[in-house]
């Protein structure tokens, strides 16, 4: 579905990504991780035209992506900080949503409803809290029930009861066939959601496996300690290239 | 892209810069001609408004607004709308807003009082500079990374228009007054938009003859038809190119 080959960005003379391959397929969950300043947000960006690559194309749905804004309709996408016009209510912004895809019959008010947001609709997104803006970025992503999802550290600042329903959402949107990827640096919550890992570490794929071909592999229960194993065991192998 | 519109017209109508702007022109252009019954004078003191707070209260207004702006645009380009449409829309929204301000402000009463060929000359050139500047504020803004720098650029963008070109168009006049120079410095003059315009009102306002000469060469010019549609045509290319080179730098922009 998202088919990435040979991509390579630089900021300056920073290398951010650096020839990227990556293959994901609908039905699957991946889990994009890595530490701090890896890439894991630039990768995204470029999936989203937000940011364009330097060298390398990339496909979503079969369709080559540059230039194009069409392939946007099947992409649902929440921000790791959601960012709103200050002056527009949170109704006034999911009416404009709506407005800019008029094609659009159906819509997919789950979140909305499990967040309370219909209740608020009137309150200015310069009012709002984190969590809450958090909570409309999550509903939006999921508005027009698109076959992808994209979702930048989706549970980081959701209070319990809202991370529940979300994660149950997502779980959901992966039963039914989409593509799901995920960043997040709490594994205990990405442990739950994810068919698939990807590890990124300055710019390079380190490492993407099954979920369940790692956890046999290492040996280990657990998502974030069979990580960690992996990591030693190929850094053993293979020390990392100097920056 | 009507439908983008709308929302960039509703932000911009929230703000209050906006109605201010037209206010204070409208309250200074009915109070000169209060205090003067001679139309030709209050065009001339409009001018120097014309002249100079116009272009600095466009490219200003516009460089902030394209970065308050920024979340919007941001938003709706994670959406599946071309870049285009999203960099045009914000032009259009805030060049038709402050055109509308000037129209209002300085339009209106000038046409209330009767202000002839030269009320006439006074808005063209305003409307055209004010959509000058806006775009030369988009460049400024794609141009940097930040509000801060981009707001920097964009006064240096109107004091270089405004104020340094000036000096630099007489000091060339001035170091080279025994050559023939007509032709040489009409080129110079279309090189600034700012002087372009102030050749136009001048012109219109019919004391060319204190410019002696070369007065009389660029009254016989720029007093003609076809003056007048080169100096229009020069200010719209003084539209269109700084628009194009921002939409160039936009569409290749990591946001």
């Amino acid at each position: 579905m998202i088919c990435l080959q040979n991509i390579s960005k630089n900021f300056g003379k920073l290398p951010v990504l650096r020839n990227i391959q990556l293959e994901w397929r609908a039905g699957s969950s991946y889990g994009l991780i890595g530490p701090n300043g890896s890439g894991k947000t630039t990768l995204i960006k470029c999936i989203l035209g937000l940011a364009i690559p330097d060298a390398g194309t990339i496909h979503v749905d079969g369709q080559v992506i540059k230039n194009q804004e069409v392939y946007r309709k099947k992409i649902g996408y929440m921000p790791q900080i959601g960012r709103y016009p200050d002056n527009m209510t949170i109704g006034q912004v999911i009416n404009m949503m709506k407005a800019i895809r008029p094609d659009v019959t159906h819509v997919d008010e789950d979140l909305l409803r499990a967040f309370r947001l219909d209740a608020m609709a009137n309150k200015r997104m310069r009012t709002l809290s984190g969590g809450t803006r958090q909570k409309v970025s999550a509903a939006l992503a999921f508005l027009f029930s698109p076959p992808i999802l994209i979702l930048d550290e989706p549970t980081a600042g959701l209070d319990p009861i809202a991370s529940e329903a979300l994660k149950e959402k997502i779980a959901w949107a992966k039963e039914n066939g989409k593509l799901v990827v995920i960043t997040s640096h709490i594994l205990s919550d990405l442990e739950e959601l994810i068919t698939d890992i990807v590890y990124l570490h300055e710019g390079y794929v380190r490492y993407q496996n099954r979920v369940a071909t790692l956890m046999q592999d290492t040996g280990e229960m657990r998502l974030s300690r069979a990580i960690a194993h992996m990591l030693r065991a190929q850094q053993a192998a293979q020390p990392l290239p100097a920056a | 892209m009507s439908r983008l519109l709308k929302y960039v017209f509703y932000d911009l109508l929230r703000d209050r810069f906006i109605l201010a702007y037209t206010l204070f022109l409208w309250v200074l252009t009915s109070v000169l001609f209060q205090f003067d019954a001679d139309a030709g004078k209050v065009i001339l003191s409009l001018m120097n408004v014309v002249l100079l707070v116009v272009p600095l209260v466009s490219i200003v207004f516009s460089t902030i607004h394209y970065f308050n702006s920024y979340e919007f645009m941001e938003l709706m380009l994670v959406q599946p709308i071309p870049r285009k449409v999203v960099f045009l829309s914000q032009y259009v929204g805030v060049a038709s807003s402050l055109a509308t301000a000037f129209g209002v402000g300085v339009g209106l009463p000038v046409m209330l009082f009767g202000g002839g060929a030269a009320g006439v000359a006074l808005l063209l050139s305003g409307l055209l500079l004010t959509l000058v500047f806006v775009s030369l504020a988009f460049l400024a803004a794609v141009l940097t990374p930040d509000k801060a720098r981009a707001i920097g650029l964009a006064l240096l963008f109107w004091i270089y228009f405004a104020l340094i070109y000036d000096g630099l168009l007489l000091w060339v006049v001035y170091t080279f007054s025994d050559y023939p120079l007509e032709k040489i410095t009409l080129v110079l003059i279309a090189m600034n938009p700012v002087d372009l315009a102030r050749i136009i009102l001048l012109l219109q306002l019919d004391i060319s003859a204190l410019m002696g000469y070369t007065g009389a060469f660029y009254q016989q010019f720029f007093g003609s038809i076809l003056g007048l549609v080169f100096s229009a045509g020069v200010l719209l290319i003084w539209i269109a190119l700084p628009l194009f080179a921002a939409y160039r730098l936009f569409a290749v922009k990591d946001l």
